[in-house]
């Protein structure tokens, strides 16, 4: 068995940065060197936190068929108390959340923290909200999670100031607090029809329940959908994200590229735990409509990529694309589609994170207003920027900047697009190759989602061959973009990870296989956290 | 009693959802305020309406559920007025900053 160390590393994640984000606000904003420390000294922590969770979430023990972790807070029993739950699934986005936030702050490290006040306790509340919301098995506990995570997030979109961010933090923020007191009905409906608010006594509960009762649940648990949807930019709750994207700084739009991630997480946990097969009467309740919203937003997300000028826009449409593969792959509740996804999700995450933080160095060098990017150039154009980029060019220029910057531009190209060699490739195969392999006849709606993941490939590969061209091909102005060494660091670090994931593919496969498979089985996970007796002989222990 | 509640709950959500739709960023925060409002009764009338049974138990006795009020909704809704305030009071300094920056009160920063 395991040591109770280890259980107690289960905390670890939310207590860390909310502990050293609330110390740091008692030093000076000048101290940056020792909030520097601090930030990247406790990521590092969480990166190695997370990594040990998720190889002990993967060693399967000879007895168990999940190697779950419940960590009861308080000691309360499950259904009473709260408990935070470390699965594979948790343990894989800690260790997302964790690769990201080490590489945004390191990225940060080199200007963009000293752009406004507090900045690094903002990031680690973000990151602790991030992990409490991904550890947690309880919904009110979640909800208070996404709160602290967007209130976190409210203060980062708004981080350098400028009329821009300004404005669109003026849509973003309105757009989640409703989009919290949706949640907050829906989870108020489902605890006074069921009088439980943890997820596991949920999925034990639902298949039981009347008529009646089982309506309002599933009222509750629409309302719920919707506002998770609202985070992961389904369409058409998704208008305020390219914008929002857009506009935030580059470390903090990297960090975002996980944001809407969390919606798709908590609707695959939910989606597959409380109207999973065993829900008796509400199985597979609005599955349907995650799987044609999923491809609505797929579509939208591929034609946004191809009318998009700037590229940060592009980015923006890129993650919704992204979010409506996993939405739809979701919907087809088939567990080899699904583990497919999951190997997309850290994929395209690390992508798109590297993506961000790439269109900032590209778009340094150019003049303010000299073409198209007008637009996304007046968030950089401030006199107040320009003050501090005189005063930070002195750091180690990088000699052929423009042909690192080129390179990791091929890099994510490829990796959006999902073209061989690297890791986008193996994780579009991996569902495509799910979809047409099943028994039987193949359904015209999932020929539909084939022909819509290819098609916004290409529409992807289009506008970033074009972007690229345009950018990096065709120097406008001559002028080599001031980037310094620590700023491509992170870049490569996440390509690095990319190209890891493609070389080590068939584990990381199988992890993938393993979290989808279990996902699968909700009375498992019910049975486990809720620690009552197993109905594991009854279920074959075979590999999918 | 529930039909007050229920009535008072619509018009809450009711105002609450056409303000937020209007133009100016006074009349969002007015609405996102009523709609918290509304949220926060909800909660509260899910643990069922009781007139006079506090959620305390009587030491040394064993409770009758019939008797006591489910306190989970109470502290939920306490929970979510603190954050609903917190969030309230954030959003209150982004609309002052919007004002300041653009010079208009319009929610998209310019008049159209």
């Amino acid at each position: 068995m395991r040591s109770t160390l280890v259980d107690h590393l289960v905390i670890l994640p939310i207590l860390l940065p909310l502990a050293v984000g609330a110390a740091m606000l008692l030093f000076d904003e000048r101290r940056r060197v020792l909030k520097a420390t601090l930030s990247i000294t406790t990521l590092l922590a969480l990166l190695a936190i997370a990594v040990t969770l998720a190889v002990f979430a993967n060693a399967v023990p000879e007895t168990d068929i999940s190697s779950i972790i419940v960590y009861p807070l308080g000691s309360w029993p499950p259904p009473f108390g709260i408990v935070l739950v470390s699965d594979r699934l948790s343990a894989m986005m800690l260790v997302l959340t964790a690769v990201l936030g080490c590489s945004a702050m390191t990225y940060a490290l080199a200007r963009w923290h000293k752009a406004g006040p507090r900045f690094h306790t903002l990031f680690l509340l973000l990151i602790a909200g991030l992990n409490g919301a991904f550890l947690t098995g309880d919904l009110f506990n979640l909800f208070v999670f996404f709160e602290v995570l967007l209130a976190a997030s409210y203060g980062l979109v708004l981080h350098g100031s400028g009329t821009a961010r300004v404005k669109a933090g003026l849509h973003y923020i309105p757009i989640n607090l409703v989009a919290s007191s949706l949640f907050l009905v829906g989870v108020s409906l489902i605890y006074g029809v069921t009088g439980t608010l943890n997820m596991a006594d949920l999925a034990r509960l639902i298949p039981a329940l009347g008529d009646q009762s089982r309506t309002l649940v599933e009222a509750g648990a629409a309302v719920l959908g919707v506002a998770f949807l609202v985070k992961a930019g389904m369409w058409p709750l998704s208008f305020w994200l390219p914008t929002t994207y857009a506009a935030a700084c580059a470390p903090v739009a990297a960090m975002f590229a996980i944001m809407t991630k969390v919606g798709v997480y908590v609707i695959l946990r939910l989606a597959l735990l409380c109207f999973g097969e065993d829900a008796g009467a509400s199985a597979d309740f609005g599955i349907t409509w995650l799987y044609y919203g999923g491809m609505a937003t797929l579509a939208f997300g591929g034609i946004g990529v191809l009318a998009s000028q700037s590229m940060s826009r592009l980015a923006g449409y890129s993650v919704l694309a992204s979010s409506g593969t996993l939405l739809a792959a979701i919907g087809t509740s088939n567990s080899a589609v699904i583990s497919g996804a999951l190997f997309y999700l850290a994929s395209s995450t690390f992508a798109l994170s590297a993506f961000f933080l790439l269109i900032e160095l590209i778009e340094r060098g150019r003049d303010a207003g000299a073409d198209v990017l007008a637009v996304t150039m007046e968030v950089f154009g401030d006199a107040e920027d320009d003050a501090e980029e005189e005063e930070e060019e002195i750091g180690i220029a990088i000699p052929a900047t423009t042909a690192i910057l080129g390179g990791a531009f091929v890099a994510c190209t490829v990796l959006l697009a999902g073209l061989p060699p690297l890791s986008g490739f193996i994780a579009k195969f991996a569902m495509l190759s799910a979809l047409i392999n099943e028994a039987g006849a193949i359904p015209f709606a999932h020929w539909a989602f084939v022909v819509l993941l290819v098609g916004t490939g290409l529409a992807s590969l289009i506008a970033m061959t074009r972007t690229g061209i345009r950018s990096l091909w065709v120097p406008a102005e001559g002028t080599l973009p001031p980037v310094r060494a620590v700023e491509l660091i992170p870049v490569g670090a996440l390509l690095f990870l990319c190209v890891a994931m493609t070389a080590v593919g068939g584990p990381a496969m199988r992890y993938m296989e393993a979290t989808a498979q279990v996902l699968h089985w909700p009375s498992e996970y019910a049975s486990d956290v809720l620690g009552t007796s197993t109905t594991r002989s009854m279920r074959p222990a075979t590999t999918p | 009693m529930e039909m007050v509640l229920a009535i008072g709950i619509g018009i809450f959500a009711g105002s609450g959802v056409w303000l937020l739709l209007r133009p100016r960023t006074y009349q969002v925060i007015v609405g996102l305020a009523l709609l918290s409002y509304a949220v926060n009764l909800f909660i509260f009338s899910m643990g069922r309406l009781r007139v006079d049974s506090p959620p305390i138990l009587k030491p040394g006795s064993v409770g009758d559920a019939a008797l006591i009020a489910d306190p989970i909704p109470q502290a939920l809704v306490l929970t979510a007025i603190v954050i609903g305030f917190a969030m309230t009071a954030l959003f209150l300094v982004v609309l002052l900053a919007a004002r300041g920056r653009t010079g208009t009160d319009h929610v998209d920063g310019r008049e159209s």
